[in-house]
């Protein structure tokens, strides 16, 4: 992690009530400072592909709005009437207190006023999410242990088929929703019951997450974020899991991805070819059409660099390098990943299609990334996939630069993702287009 | 008449100390007018909420104003949460130096960082190598440290820090207090700001320049602004955004202070005029017709040219008489609810009633009861005498379930707003809203026609607002939609 943060790309642990906003009828609690919440939301929504409010984000989110009086005497009476309120007010089926930076210094026990709660009858958990405690990828982490620990109970039986789907950040991940559709499509098409629990839609949500302890097994699809709770699960409720560290794009991954799930699964493998063959077909119809003009456009990047968290960084790279035939320069992983993640993270970068290898650096700070990118020198126009903050430094050294990472602030993200075959396709479109779009 | 500013200190006070103001409350006009008098007199009562919704920070405030200076960098000590905001803050500045013909940039920031070791053990090393790497990275003309919750709390000791770091940084080092928790009143981040700026930056006047202190956010209307102060033979400077700190330093050689929101610029303005005799514009602001009379005549009558003030008026209301005629025909009737920021809300009931457009009901997100100077702030002055002391204001400080409740009893024809987060739920039930997101928005005798024209077009398609309204749903229980709207204003004193 960097000492410093210039440039912000992902949040602190109490943004992860972001990740509560994902589960419809769901509700965060911010035991918080009244302008933690819509700092967070700035980031983490509008200027993440345009995220805004929802059903219940943004200004609605219930909010202690802690002060000096709090601060001073302690914000636990202030916390119960916050939330024996909310329960009045707010029309939804599980709650989930956060607390912030402020509350946990000062030592409020939000814990035991969440069991006060419970004992009532009412479905509320609490999580202590004081920023400083780590990044939003920690603090979502955090919220799933809160759910499983104080929300989930043993189901009595396992769902042959039945899988819960654990990967990309929601919020964080301006392509979280397009992301689930497509793994959840991806795994239909295998014969699996998909179990997701971000995202609307009546299999989704508390639904999903009530109906998680009885899952064959958890597939958890990132590098580093998840592990914990996939763990926490197999501990609590013995389900195993199945771990794939890179985010499936393009047809080379998505392929492997789709064969080691099958195989995990006990999914007959001639099942899994033909479902890849099918998709595969599809896929390679538009890029043999494409092919003139991405062969013989002059202005075409050749090398990229990617300024993203753990899970675009290392997906990205994989597409770009092992279907597209670009060569990588440095890799900058800006999530924070710990420390005793980043060697096996490193590791994945080493070992690509054709023998071809990326340097890593895992660096959070922007102002360092940028330039430690100026001192070096390119021979054509590089790719350089990253934030808004990078279309800067884009212009300086006259890169082709598309946000696909925290915060994509020049963008409106609906329902498209890069995963997939049909994710790669998206991001095939993207990223030509911006070159035909500068050459015109 | 107590005045209120303090440069001796080097933390500015908080609004809630120096103005009473606050951020619960349900009356009317009338009432607020009547409790001009501060604490002396009768002093309005803050009112608590047993229920609430996630509202703004002071250091959000300061760093929307801090970050688009030309030439400043900042330091924020505080975990990285703490400049979520300055994602937008980005955008903002970029944008605005597009409009300006300037090449693309980002904002000038780092973040201290803090991990929960720093909360132990403080973080003042640290502070003191960011302060360095600022200087060191951004070559700035001088540097903004602001504060944060967790600095305050652990009680960093930021003075020291910053004395020692001054010893080594050629530029002018400044602190920010800005402690989300110390105020409820966001607002109080731009006095830090301002205070910031007065004791670390402002020179004593050389000489009297021939510019005028534009305080504003974003300067979109320019052009517009120059060619009003072109006819007095005057010109702008836009502050504090994109402004350089050079310009901030000659702040006490202007001729006066003008503004395009009292809230934002009360405390620089009234300091400006105590300390350096710069003349601080205390009109209502130059929103619609009466405003912009005013303020027109306001700098005329400062600059001894009221003649020329009298002609552009007349000029210009004889240039605008038939289109508003029309505009006046079709918003005739209209029923509207507005809730913005103090003096901003104040400003545009008024020019609302110039459209014939009846105000049923109006919010600010806090309110202050007096200026800096210990008097009433001019646009609720001016409300009071114009009959509008019955009008039902309420103080609601960006509570979304009050102003959703409250929508839903009225159902107002239109909602007019500013601020970000309320917009979308006024049209998710099937009122048409506007979010005044540009200040200069109904600007001038022009821009105030622009703003009916916009209401106009608002109202008359509204198939956008009725698939909205149609397809999604309220996150309120039924009960709570019958209840009063301020049922949890609690009927406490400040304490």
């Amino acid at each position: 992690m960097s000492e410093f943060i210039e440039q912000i790309r992902y949040v602190c642990a109490l943004g992860s009530y972001h990740s509560v906003l994902a589960i419809e009828r769901a509700v965060p609690i911010l035991h918080a400072g009244g302008g933690c919440g819509q700092k967070l939301a700035r980031t983490l929504g509008l200027s993440n592909g345009c995220q805004g409010s929802g059903y219940t984000g943004g200004h609605s989110i219930p909010c202690s709005n802690i002060g000096e009086k709090e601060v001073v005497f302690g914000g636990e009476n202030k916390l119960r009437e916050v939330v024996g309120n909310a329960l009045k007010v707010m029309d939804a089926d599980l709650f989930v207190i956060l607390t912030a930076c402020t509350s946990d210094i000062i030592g409020d026990d939000a814990l035991e006023i969440a069991r006060r709660f419970q004992k009532d009858g009412y479905p509320l958990v609490a999580v202590e999410t004081g920023g400083f405690k780590g990044t939003n990828f920690f603090g979502h982490e955090l919220v799933l242990d809160a759910l499983i620990e104080q929300y989930l109970k043993p189901a009595g039986h396992t769902e042959p088929g039945l899988v819960n789907v654990w990967s990309v950040v929601p919020y964080q991940d301006p392509f979280w929703m397009g992301t689930y559709n497509e793994i959840e499509k991806l795994l239909s098409l295998l014969g699996l019951t998909p179990n997701i629990i971000f995202g609307p839609g009546p299999k989704r949500g508390i639904a999903a997450l009530r109906k998680a302890p009885a899952a064959q097994f958890n597939l958890l699809i990132s590098p580093w974020v998840g592990l914990s709770n996939v763990k926490r699960l197999e501990d609590k409720f013995g389900t195993p899991y199945l771990h794939y560290p890179s985010l499936p794009i393009g047809p080379s991954e998505t392929g492997r991805f789709l064969r080691a799930v099958a195989e995990y699964a006990g999914i007959e493998a001639k099942r899994a070819d033909k479902v890849i063959k099918n998709l595969e077909a599809q896929y390679f119809y538009f890029i043999d059409r494409a092919s003139d003009s991405l062969l013989e456009t002059r202005l075409m990047p050749r090398r990229f660099l990617t300024v993203a968290d753990s899970f675009y960084a290392l997906g990205l790279a994989r597409f770009l390098i092992e279907d597209m035939g670009l060569l990588p320069e440095t890799q900058y992983i800006t999530d924070g990943a710990p420390p005793k993640y980043q060697q096996a993270l490193a590791d994945e970068f080493k070992n690509f299609a054709g023998g071809i290898k990326a340097e890593v650096k895992f660096l959070s700070d922007g102002g360092e990334i940028h330039e430690d990118i100026r001192r070096k020198s390119f021979r054509a126009r590089p790719l350089l996939l990253g934030s808004a903050w990078d279309r800067v430094l884009a212009q300086e050294i006259n890169a082709y630069q598309l946000s696909v990472s925290t915060p994509v602030s020049n963008r409106m993200v609906l329902d498209r993702s890069y995963v997939g075959y049909s994710g790669a396709l998206r991001l095939v479109e993207d990223i030509y287009t911006l070159v035909l779009e500068d050459y015109q | 008449m107590a005045f209120k500013i303090d440069l001796e200190n080097p933390e500015v006070a908080i609004r809630e100390t120096r103005l009473g103001s606050i951020t619960g409350y349900n009356g009317n006009i009338g009432e607020i007018a009547a409790c001009a008098e501060g604490a002396g007199g009768c002093a309005l009562k803050n009112r608590e909420r047993q229920f609430s919704q996630m509202s703004a920070c002071s250091s959000g405030c300061a760093h929307t104003y801090l970050t688009r200076i030309a030439d400043a960098a900042i330091v924020n000590h505080a975990p990285v949460g703490c400049i979520a905001d300055t994602t937008v803050n980005n955008a903002e500045y970029k944008w605005g130096r597009k409009a300006r013909g300037l090449g693309r940039a980002n904002i000038r920031l780092i973040n201290t960082n803090m991990t929960e070791n720093d909360t132990v053990f403080g973080a003042a090393e640290k502070l003191k190598r960011a302060i360095r790497e600022a200087y060191r990275r951004f070559n700035p003309k001088a540097i903004f440290v602001t504060t944060s919750c967790v600095s305050g709390i652990i009680g960093e000791d930021i003075l020291s820090i910053i004395q020692a770091a001054r010893a080594e940084i050629p530029v002018p080092v400044a602190p920010v207090f800005c402690e989300g928790f110390k105020s409820q009143i966001w607002a109080s981040g731009f006095d830090a700001v301002f205070h910031a700026i007065l004791t670390n930056i402002v020179k004593p006047p050389q000489k009297k320049s021939n510019k005028m202190n534009m305080i504003n956010f974003t300067g979109s209307a320019r052009k517009k602004v120059q060619e009003m102060l072109e006819r007095f033979g005057v010109e702008p400077v836009f502050m504090v955004p994109f402004s350089t700190i050079e310009q901030l330093e000659k702040a006490s050689e202007a001729l006066a202070t003008i503004s395009i929101c009292g809230t934002l610029s009360g405390y620089f303005g009234h300091a400006l005029e105590k300390q350096y005799g710069v003349p601080y514009v205390k009109s209502i602001q130059p929103h619609g017709i009466a405003g912009t009379d005013a303020w027109l005549r306001a700098i005329g009558s400062l600059l001894g040219k009221e003649k020329i003030a009298e002609d552009y008026i007349r000029e210009e209301h004889a240039k605008i008489a038939d289109e508003l005629a029309a505009l006046r025909q079709s918003l005739k009737g209209t029923r509207a609810v507005v809730g913005m920021g103090p003096n901003y809300a104040h400003n545009y009931i008024r020019l609302l009633e110039e459209f014939s457009i009846e105000v049923v009901w109006g919010a600010s997100w806090h309110y202050d009861p007096i200026y800096d100077n210990g008097k009433i702030p001019p646009a609720v002055q001016h409300l009071a005498e114009s009959g509008k002391e019955e009008l039902p204001f309420s103080v609601v400080d960006q509570q979304v379930y009050e102003i959703v409740n409250l929508l839903n009893r009225l159902k107002p024809d239109l909602y007019i707003g500013r601020h970000p987060g309320m917009t979308v739920w006024a049209t998710k039930l099937g009122i048409p809203a506007i979010m005044v997101n540009d200040e200069f928005s109904a600007y001038g005798y022009q821009g105030f026609l622009d703003f009916g024209q916009r209401i106009l077009d608002i109202m008359t398609n509204r198939n956008f607002i009725r698939q909205l309204s149609e397809h999604t749903r309220m996150p309120y229980t039924d009960w709570w939609m019958e209840q009063d709207a301020f049922r949890f204003l609690r009927e406490t004193g400040r304490e």
